[in-house]
């Protein structure tokens, strides 16, 4: 080990170098481009060259209403979403959490959705919430209820979506969850059964706290995701109808590569990552003092 | 001794009704696949009917799917081979010298929104004359599968007991070539589950491709949503699309199943 070569004593170096560059090309240097443009005024189509601007596109995008719907429906979306994903997606996994003839196929049907293309998962629903010879409405009208307007009407397009992505990542909450609640050891659940505990009492007490942080970080994961969807709202209403499910992450896209507004585009992309990163953080100090 | 086979037969129904929900989209958009336009636009839906090949016709023969797929399965495969290439000996240094922060630094590729650097990259590759090119798409994608591999590897290694490089290099191996003959020969798992979840992912990526592909390089999900935008009404095919975009990824997941599933938990499970 005494004449370690050049290359050997500068491993912690080398073998990441490679990955930490392509990072900083694809990565870094976008974004810190991505954050000079906001202070610009620069839009493609008009054919002048970006001109520094300070916080004026900020003003712009910030006080106009549709910026601000866009925000409050981010979360609207995100908020509901992710909250029934992780309720579903714990109660299911406390459900199957025990040994079972078929479990294995039970745990194979689960991976489906999570692997299935968003972009077509959108296009199926499309079909199933059509007005006139789509699914939902026939389940509707053979119950006797009236008859939904889904995603065509801008009251019931984001819980119409919402639904689109609960039935996508439930799930994963409860394959996570599985495989926590599987980790466990269980000497806790036993001693409490010896101490005469109700199965309630275990569950409440025992299990759940024990799986605490696993249910966070599936949380934390699904949250960044569900603040970021794009593809099945893209695919399914595009935004629609009017704006009434464009999130922020649709409003910068259509800014970008439809207005090609790239100065007041950059503003609400440094909006929507300072709120992916702010969120983030949030949970994970939950998580922090709930390991604790 | 009733009660528990009362719970039982409420557990087996529970079980049931979720396989159900799970499985319902998936075995609608499969039996739609086969409608004739008239069976599908009928009223009430029909559970029974006569299957047609009509729409796979169309897919395959009048929008040369065949093609896309090709597109896809290029672009996934390299982004997926370079990132294996870039991520295994990033996520070794991760995990025996550990650099937490390097760590932090590649994962928050998966933080950040896509969008973010989407908008450079489209101002970027259009002035280095990359748009619909093959290079623009694999190092988009790359950006999707490095963290996954580097993200997987890291805790795999960690689970690799250093006395076995150590042995080797008290034996006069330098440690780049312990990596290579003894850790990476013990870490085929590892690599079938960053392999499969990456590709996955690169598969399913509609974003990317949506802005930086255009004919020549368009990829699956792509061509499955212009499907949709000129032909409206024409469900049956746009159905047959969407079971031909879906097929391989859970192929896929059917065969590695046991490694899908570790790829996925894993992360969340050991903190």
């Amino acid at each position: 080990m005494s004449q370690s070569s050049f290359t050997e004593r500068n491993l912690p170096v080398l073998f990441p170098l490679p990955a930490v560059i392509f990072i900083a090309l694809l990565m870094v240097f976008p974004v810190l481009y991505t954050l000079f443009l906001s202070f610009t005024n620069w839009n493609l189509t008009s054919g002048m060259p970006a001109k520094i601007v300070g916080f004026d596109s900020y003003l712009r995008v910030l006080t106009e209403p549709r910026f601000l719907d866009a925000v409050a429906r981010t979360f609207y979306f995100t908020v509901f979403a992710v909250i029934i994903e992780v309720v579903l997606g714990v109660t299911i996994a406390l459900i199957l959490n025990r040994a079972f003839v078929g479990k294995s196929i039970a745990k194979l049907l689960l991976l489906l959705p999570l692997v299935a293309t968003p972009v077509a998962v959108g296009i199926v629903f499309n079909l199933f919430y059509d007005p006139t010879i789509g699914l939902a409405n026939f389940v509707l009208s053979s119950l006797g209820l009236p008859q939904g307007h889904w995603i065509s009407s801008d009251s019931t397009v984001i819980p119409s979506l919402i639904l689109v992505d609960v039935w996508q990542w439930t799930p994963m909450i409860t394959l996570i969850v599985l495989a926590g609640l599987a980790s466990l050891s269980d000497e806790p659940v036993e001693a409490a059964r010896v101490d005469g505990a109700s199965e309630w009492q275990i569950l409440r007490y025992v299990t759940i706290p024990m799986v605490m942080p696993v249910i966070l970080t599936a949380m934390i994961l699904r949250l960044i995701d569900a603040l970021k969807t794009f593809d099945i709202i893209f695919a399914m209403t595009g935004g629609g109808p009017g704006y009434a499910s464009e999130t922020l992450n649709i409003m910068g896209f259509k800014y970008s590569f439809e207005y090609f507004r790239m100065g007041q585009s950059a503003v609400v992309l440094v909006a929507l990552f300072l709120i992916v990163f702010m969120c983030s953080l949030a949970i994970m100090k939950a998580r922090a003092s709930a390991e604790n | 001794m009733n009660k528990k086979i009362l719970s039982n037969v409420l557990f087996y129904i529970a079980v049931v009704l979720i396989a159900l929900v799970v499985l319902f989209p998936f075995l609608w958009m499969l039996s739609s696949s086969f409608k004739t336009q008239v069976d599908i636009i009928s009223w009430p839906p029909k559970l029974f009917f006569e299957p047609t090949l009509a729409n796979y016709r169309k897919v395959f023969e009048e929008q040369d799917f065949l093609k896309y797929f090709i597109n896809s399965t290029i672009v996934g495969g390299f982004a997926v081979a370079l990132s294996l290439l870039l991520g295994l000996p990033a996520a070794y240094s991760i995990a025996r010298f550990a650099q937490k922060k390097l760590a932090v630094f590649i994962l928050l590729a998966r933080l950040m929104p896509g969008i973010s650097f989407l908008m450079p990259w489209y101002i970027i590759f259009s002035r280095l004359d990359l748009m619909d090119s093959y290079v623009a798409l694999v190092l988009s994608h790359m950006l999707i599968a490095l963290p996954i591999v580097v993200w997987i590897m890291s805790s795999y290694f960690e689970a690799i007991p250093r006395e076995l490089e150590e042995s080797a290099m008290v034996d006069g191996a330098t440690r780049q070539h312990a990596f290579l003959a003894i850790i990476l020969p013990l870490s085929g798992p590892g690599i079938i589950t960053a392999t499969t979840l990456s590709f996955i992912f690169s598969w399913n990526n509609f974003m990317f491709s949506q802005v930086l592909s255009m004919e020549k390089t368009k990829t699956l999900p792509i061509a499955v949503y212009n499907f949709l935008s000129y032909a409206e009404v024409d469900w049956g095919g746009v159905m047959a699309a969407a079971v031909a975009i879906m097929a391989p990824a859970i192929a896929l997941t059917m065969i590695f199943q046991k490694y899908v599933v570790k790829g996925l938990t894993m992360g969340a499970v050991k903190g």
